[in-house]
């Protein structure tokens, strides 16, 4: 033990004699260490914005949208997801589901007194609140089942509508013109966090809807819009726009996805809906994080093995060198594997202290992720504009396995490139190696 | 392990028909011929001869650095022309010092580190090898120079040293090639006395030299030429 010491003691020694060589050695091994810890860390964070957005939609739901087909196969009147859907689905998956939510959504102007905006009405049901992970503020509530049964003239205000409209005192009883008609307001949505950036996965903008039971919207605003303009009539019929189901169990997810592709398909000769699960689209951001991690690790891989390289130069050269010293101790007693355990431990030395400065400057990753950006930004201002939101905005997440994980690579390479300059140094002949000058 | 047991003849050691030959350049060389001669312990040889004469050669046999064509050489009742290398390594560590012409101590070190380097290969690494590095240290009169490296000694300090390095795993034998041979006469003078001494404690020496004055302070010559021992005269009794 005393000797292990001794020689790793001996090994430093001999390593400051020349500090230089030797930083050098270790700048290699830091490069190559910190570069892992860097690069994992922001495959993991795009990865987990991703995910976060995807799960903002709901990993357990699956989503229908109305869309309108296109040209030629559009007949004038009604497309998209229907009230016969939406009941059918309810009933054939009955059991397996944990809420259905229909949403019938219009651009609409909204009115109190004197103020007026433009908004998005949208109809649902009391379970939009759970599979939108919104809430109320306090004081007001969301609809009950009664007030959709009973078709009440109840209205939710988003928060940006709730400025516009009431922005003073307390919106709750307030009465909101929606169209032509009046509606009572009962409370007031909490502004959502969004993670949206995705155009595939956007959750809307939420802040300046007004929310009234679905079937309060069914009876008083129907289902025709009417469109006209300068030479412009277009007259839609759209039932619903939306259904949300959220599948009670996620590994049923992809099951209930395709139980609701057949039960559609059969009612639907257009492509007039989409479906969208976002557990799919979670496993799909998953491999992408996974490819994402190993080709950055790769990249990573390849600089520490260019850092090993580094080494085993330099203990060659060191070998060369020190001819002389390793026939003295050869003829001091050192047996081969003396000499070459000598050698290795210089190298894994200089591979653990390169290690551990890379380890330390993954670590300032976090802290150094937005001024890097920022320079980025002012040096490269258009190329910066160029990159996907993802790349762009990254906040670097440290893996914490990618610390000990580094640190065993960076001590692997040591031993790894520092073996052949060890055993070429105990092959040589003590008396050669004693005359050589 | 081998360790240092005094032997149990009278004999250090003892040499029978050593030969040794290598090809250098197509041609086989005949370094050493038929060479025997016994090493009573506490004997003091000099190793005399023309260069090319194979002192070396011997010297690198003696020290286990090398093995010889044919022959023996028993250190006590080990037959130590037969072993294998690392087998070699142990006996240079525990049976034989060496001190060279060029003192050949390690830069790196200071002067109690040198002379612990060969414990660290004889395995005797423990808590008191500071102790007697610093007190072999003091016998060679370097007790004020602990902590200076090598390059910051005089040549005779440097090779007192080596002396000392080689004293300390307390071998049975000490081998000097040309000790004095880069040192200057009131230096070379000191440090034969020092080896005069160490004799005198009952130590064997064998140094190799060419200079008829070093050979002086010795209690037998032998003179080698072309491979063969062509005068082994004993001056003084064992």
């Amino acid at each position: 033990m005393l000797a292990w010491w001794r020689t790793i003691r001996l090994s430093i020694k001999e390593l400051m004699l020349h500090p230089l060589r030797s930083s050098l050695t270790v700048l290699g091994i830091f490069i190559g260490v910190s570069s892992v810890i860097w690069l994992l860390a922001i495959g993991e964070g795009i990865g987990r914005k991703a995910e976060e957005q995807i799960v903002d939609l709901g990993a357990r739901n699956i989503i229908l949208n109305t869309v309108k087909p296109s040209g030629d196969q559009a007949g004038e009147g009604l497309y998209g997801v229907t009230r016969e859907d939406f009941r059918r689905l309810k009933n054939t998956l009955e059991g397996h589901l944990e809420r259905t939510v229909p949403i019938r959504a219009l651009s609409k102007e909204f009115g109190r007194g004197p103020r007026t905006m433009e908004g998005r009405l949208v109809g649902t049901t009391a379970g939009f609140l759970e599979v939108m992970r919104m809430d109320v503020e306090e004081g007001g509530r969301f609809f009950a089942p009664i007030d959709s049964i009973e078709e009440r003239p109840y209205c939710v205000l988003g928060p940006e509508a709730r400025n516009e409209l009431v922005p003073y005192g307390d919106p709750i009883g307030a009465t909101v013109r929606i169209g032509d008609e009046f509606y009572e307001v009962i409370g007031v949505m909490k502004q959502k966090k969004s993670h949206s950036s995705d155009e595939k996965i956007k959750t809307d903008d939420y802040s300046k809807d007004i929310y009234i039971p679905i079937e309060t919207f069914w009876r008083r605003i129907g289902d025709v819009i009417i469109t006209t303009g300068s030479g412009l009539f277009k007259r839609d019929i759209v039932e619903v726009s939306q259904i949300v189901l959220e599948v009670q169990e996620q590994d049923q997810v992809l099951e209930m996805a395709q139980v609701v592709q057949d039960t559609l398909a059969a009612e639907h000769t257009m492509p007039d809906y989409t479906m969208t699960v976002p557990f799919e689209l979670l496993e799909q951001a998953r491999t992408t994080r996974l490819l994402f991690i190993v080709f950055l690790g790769m990249i990573a891989a390849i600089s520490l093995v260019v850092g090993g390289i580094g080494i085993m130069n330099i203990m060659l050269a060191t070998v060369t060198e020190r001819t002389r010293e390793i026939g003295i101790r050869r003829a001091l007693g050192a047996k081969r594997h003396d000499i070459t355990r000598q050698f290795l431990i210089e190298s894994i030395v200089l591979s653990t202290i390169g290690g551990l400065l890379g380890i330390a400057a993954g670590l300032t990753c976090p802290l150094l992720a937005s001024p890097v950006r920022r320079t980025l930004f002012y040096l490269f201002p258009s190329q910066m504009a160029a990159l996907p939101e993802e790349i762009r905005n990254v906040e670097p997440m440290l893996v914490t396995w990618s610390i000990p994980l580094s640190l065993a690579i960076a001590v692997a390479v040591g031993v790894l490139f520092g073996v052949y300059p060890a055993m070429k140094a105990a092959q040589l002949d003590p008396i050669e190696a004693l005359r050589h000058e | 392990m081998f360790t240092s047991r005094p032997a149990t003849g009278s004999l250090a050691a003892s040499i029978h028909n050593l030969h040794k030959q290598y090809v250098l350049g197509g041609e086989t060389v005949h370094a050493l011929r038929d060479v025997s001669f016994d090493v009573p312990r506490g004997d003091y040889i000099s190793i005399m001869g023309p260069s090319g004469s194979g002192k070396s050669t011997l010297l690198n046999l003696l020290g286990c650095l090398d093995t010889p064509t044919s022959g023996n050489f028993f250190l006590g009742d080990l037959d130590v022309a037969a072993i294998d290398d690392d087998h070699r390594a142990e006996v240079r560590s525990t049976l034989i010092g060496f001190v060279f012409q060029s003192f050949y101590l390690l830069p790196a070190l200071t002067v109690v580190e040198n002379i612990e380097v060969p414990l660290l290969y004889s395995g005797r690494l423990d808590r008191e090898a500071r102790q007697r590095a610093i007190h072999l240290a003091e016998q060679v009169g370097l007790g004020s120079r602990l902590g200076h490296r090598p390059t910051q000694l005089s040549g005779g300090q440097q090779q007192r040293v080596a002396i000392a390095r080689s004293l300390v795993n307390d071998p049975r034998f000490l081998l000097a090639d040309e000790p004095t041979g880069n040192l200057d006469s009131q230096t070379t003078t000191e440090i034969l006395e020092l080896l005069d001494n160490l004799n005198k404690e009952g130590r064997t020496i064998l140094l190799v030299t060419h200079e008829p004055e070093v050979a002086e302070h010795t209690k037998r010559k032998i003179v080698l030429r072309d491979g063969r021992v062509q005068i082994d005269e004993r001056m003084r009794p064992c």
